[in-house]
């Protein structure tokens, strides 16, 4: 009897939440403008930023001023024009001239043969040259200097001077050192992260705003339900999109799949728990949609691009901000994804990371709760 | 038609004050952020988690594997002889590069044959393990003797010298660019919703039923931001020489001039999307999606954009930071003229100008 009973509540609960979850699906159907924003823009940006966010440096523009004028100066410079690193854009007759290529980026590095160069080698010491780098492009800069330095080695090695001991590099895990295979995958998380968050903290701020939620209060529904129901759905639309997403990333940037496709998914749901957890935290915070968008903005989406190890590198931070990565759910989703990517590890190795996301996720979740009951209190 | 404008402006202005949290986030954000994101990002590579496998274990192979550590890159994580051992370091991560030193290294040197080291590393961030490969070529350079092999000729040594930033420091790299995304996320947030709250809450009727024009409406509402933005972008600057040593090298004029120039466009970006879209979520979305990703990755301002494949160079015009950014660099890094950055201003103003036109087409259908 009393098990009937039971039985018929929890019936009637998940009835419940079915309806919340139908009238969210016909929310988002209403307003023509979200779906081709939810499934179009993450691939067109997934695309274009793909292509964009590469940070191997080309051939650097290289300016060229050889006061020596000699046979020897003149093979200098044709190892530098036939390098695959640089691409001769001035020569110039005075050192003078480099102030505007560099300023206008014309030129990354210059190069100067000074007079004498042959007359000292041929005397039996080193030939100087000088090597002036733009710094203010502190990237192209300090590369063009090594690119260089690889250049005046093989020079010397050629000439019959060479270093006794050498240096055989094994690359691990992306061999041709593709920057792309390591900054794919992490776009995914980040778009992910975007789309799931902003939807669900503007989902409840949006009822609030508009007074609904006080219509949904005097429901029979409880603030677990409520908050239930409202997640599925954008969980769902996170699943689709990262359903629409990777097909880019497999076959159209080529990122080797080396680990199970089944772990990626897996692991992430408790990514998705975070993201989820944050947008409807957000709501809670936010009185207005203009207060979510700019909480979400600085708050929670800032740090995940810039403290997450996306784009630079956590051990070059200082320590109090390498303690702060670990609030950041994104760091431990980077780790899973570029993990299973590239290295092909599964849960053996990357448990560490989802123990942490789960934990997160059910801590954001529980505290948005609360935070959401006392709103509606 | 001035007089309308400053109505509205003066409207703006009088809600903008009656939430003072939203204005004291928009003024205070950007310095907050420059303040935070400059201590926090570099990109000067350091604490590299590092192995030394040394089966040699002769005096030569220690002083190689300490020229590693002595050069403050690298940080010891695990020595040992067995080099299986590397592929679970790997895996996990906890170690990124490893020297594997070969037996016979000591006595090959000794014996003034030609001999190699094995260099093991993570390549999976490209930008990292390059420059980790730079340095220990460095290193292994600085340790091996030199011979002469039937030498016609010396060495050629370089001379490096770097111009606009001689430590190479990455915070007077980012500082600028970090400036130029804050200043853009910063700038659509306080205009997108603008617009179209109006349409949602059904005020715009009651514009409609004024002698207002759209053009009037959108600059007077875009005006007290351009002064509140103008604001957050002098303190950022002021916490760019005070605390990262960024000095501006240019004229402050031009640097005030091209700023404003940049403000106005990316706060007109927000303006078009609050037009185009009919509810503040989709504005939003709208908003954060065009203004973040695209400035933080097409922008130049982490991605070198002479690296990116000639079309998405081009597709880099449609993003007002790129303008902004390389004139930034060049006033106060490099000290320039406007004979050097007059096109990334023009730019800016055609940006902006058509960004403007855009916006007032579809207002004028919605008035």
């Amino acid at each position: 009897m009393g098990n009937g009973d039971r039985g018929s509540r929890a019936g009637r609960a998940l009835r419940t939440l079915v309806n919340i979850l139908i009238k969210e699906l016909l929310q988002l159907r209403r307003d023509p403008k979200i779906l081709p924003i939810l499934f179009i823009a993450p691939v067109i940006q997934l695309t274009l930023l793909g292509y964009a966010a590469t940070t191997d440096i080309k051939r650097v523009e290289l300016a060229v001023c050889d006061l020596d004028r000699t046979a020897a100066s003149r093979r200098l410079v044709d190892r530098f024009t036939s390098s695959a690193y640089f691409r001769v854009t001035a020569n110039v007759d005075s050192q003078e001239q480099f102030d505007p290529l560099l300023q206008s980026g014309r030129a990354r590095v210059a190069l100067t043969i000074p007079a004498g160069f042959e007359a000292e080698r041929s005397a039996g010491r080193p030939g100087r040259v000088q090597l002036v780098a733009d710094g203010a492009d502190a990237m192209s800069g300090t590369i063009g200097l090594a690119y260089a330095a690889t250049v005046l080695q093989d020079a010397s090695v050629a000439a019959g001077t060479v270093p006794l001991v050498s240096l055989r590099p094994t690359v691990l895990y992306n061999p041709d050192l593709v920057s792309r295979n390591y900054m794919v995958p992490g776009i995914l998380g980040l778009i992910i992260m975007i789309m799931t968050m902003m939807l669900t903290a503007m989902a409840v701020v949006r009822e609030s705003e508009l007074g609904t939620m006080e219509q949904l209060l005097v429901t029979p529904l409880t603030p677990g339900q409520l908050i239930v129901g409202k997640l599925i759905p954008y969980a769902l639309v996170g699943l689709v999109e990262v359903f629409t997403v990777l097909p880019v990333v497999l076959f159209w940037f080529r990122v080797p799949l080396r680990g199970s496709f089944l772990t990626l998914l897996l692991l992430t749901l408790p990514y998705m728990l975070c993201t989820l957890g944050l947008g409807l935290f957000i709501s809670t915070l936010a009185q207005t949609q203009q207060q979510a968008m700019m909480l979400s903005a600085f708050v929670f989406i800032l740090p995940q691009m810039l403290l997450s190890g996306f784009a630079f590198p956590i051990q070059n931070m200082p320590a109090f901000f390498q303690a702060l990565t670990y609030l950041v759910p994104l760091r431990y989703y980077l780790v899973i994804l570029r993990g299973v990517f590239l290295k092909g590890v599964g849960l053996a190795v990357l448990w560490p990371q989802a123990l942490a996301l789960v934990v997160m996720g059910v801590a954001i979740l529980g505290l948005a709760r609360l935070r959401f009951r006392r709103r509606l209190g | 038609m001035l007089r309308r404008t400053l109505a509205i402006a003066v409207k703006e202005l009088l809600q903008l004050r009656r939430d003072p949290r939203t204005a004291l986030t928009l003024l205070g954000m950007p310095m907050v952020m420059l303040l935070i994101y400059g201590y926090a990002l570099s990109f000067d590579v350091q604490h590299i988690r590092f192995a030394v496998v040394d089966q040699d274990g002769t005096r030569a192979s220690r002083d190689v594997a300490q020229a590693f550590l002595q050069s403050g890159y690298f940080d010891l994580v695990s020595q040992g002889r067995d080099p299986r051992v590397l592929d679970a370091l790997f895996d996990s991560g906890r170690v990124q590069a490893a020297l594997v030193i070969p037996s016979g290294y000591g006595a090959d040197l000794a014996a003034r044959r030609s001999t190699a080291l094995q260099f093991v590393l993570d390549g999976s961030d490209s930008q990292t393990a390059t420059t980790i490969l730079g340095y220990a070529r460095q290193i292994v350079g600085s340790v091996s003797p030199m011979i002469r092999k039937n030498a016609r000729d010396a060495a050629v040594a370089p001379v490096p010298l770097v111009w606009y930033n001689p430590d190479l420091s990455s915070a007077r790299f980012l500082v600028p660019g970090l400036l130029a995304f804050i200043l853009m996320v910063t700038s659509v947030i306080a205009t997108a919703l603008a617009v179209v709250r109006e349409k949602e809450r059904g005020t715009m009727e009651s514009l409609r039923a004024t002698p207002l024009v759209a053009i009037e409406l959108l600059i007077g509402k875009t005006l007290p931001y351009l002064l509140l933005a103008s604001g957050a972008a002098t303190g950022a600057l002021v916490i760019a020489r005070l605390l990262f040593d960024v000095h501006v090298r240019g004229s402050l004029v031009w640097l005030a001039a091209v700023t404003l120039l940049f403000l106005a466009a990316s706060l007109g970006w927000g303006v078009l999307v609050s037009t185009v879209a009919e509810t503040q979520q989709v504005a939003f979305q709208l908003g954060l999606l065009s203004s973040m990703l695209p400035t933080f990755i097409l922008s130049g301002f982490i991605f070198p954009i002479s690296s990116m494949p000639p079309a998405l160079q081009l597709i880099t015009h449609l993003v007002p930071a790129r303008y902004f950014l390389t004139a930034l660099r060049e006033i106060i890094l490099k000290g320039a003229g406007p004979e050097v950055w007059w096109n990334q201003a023009a730019g800016l103003l055609v940006y902006g100008a058509v960004v403007l036109a855009v916006a007032t087409a579809r207002t004028v259908r919605s008035l």
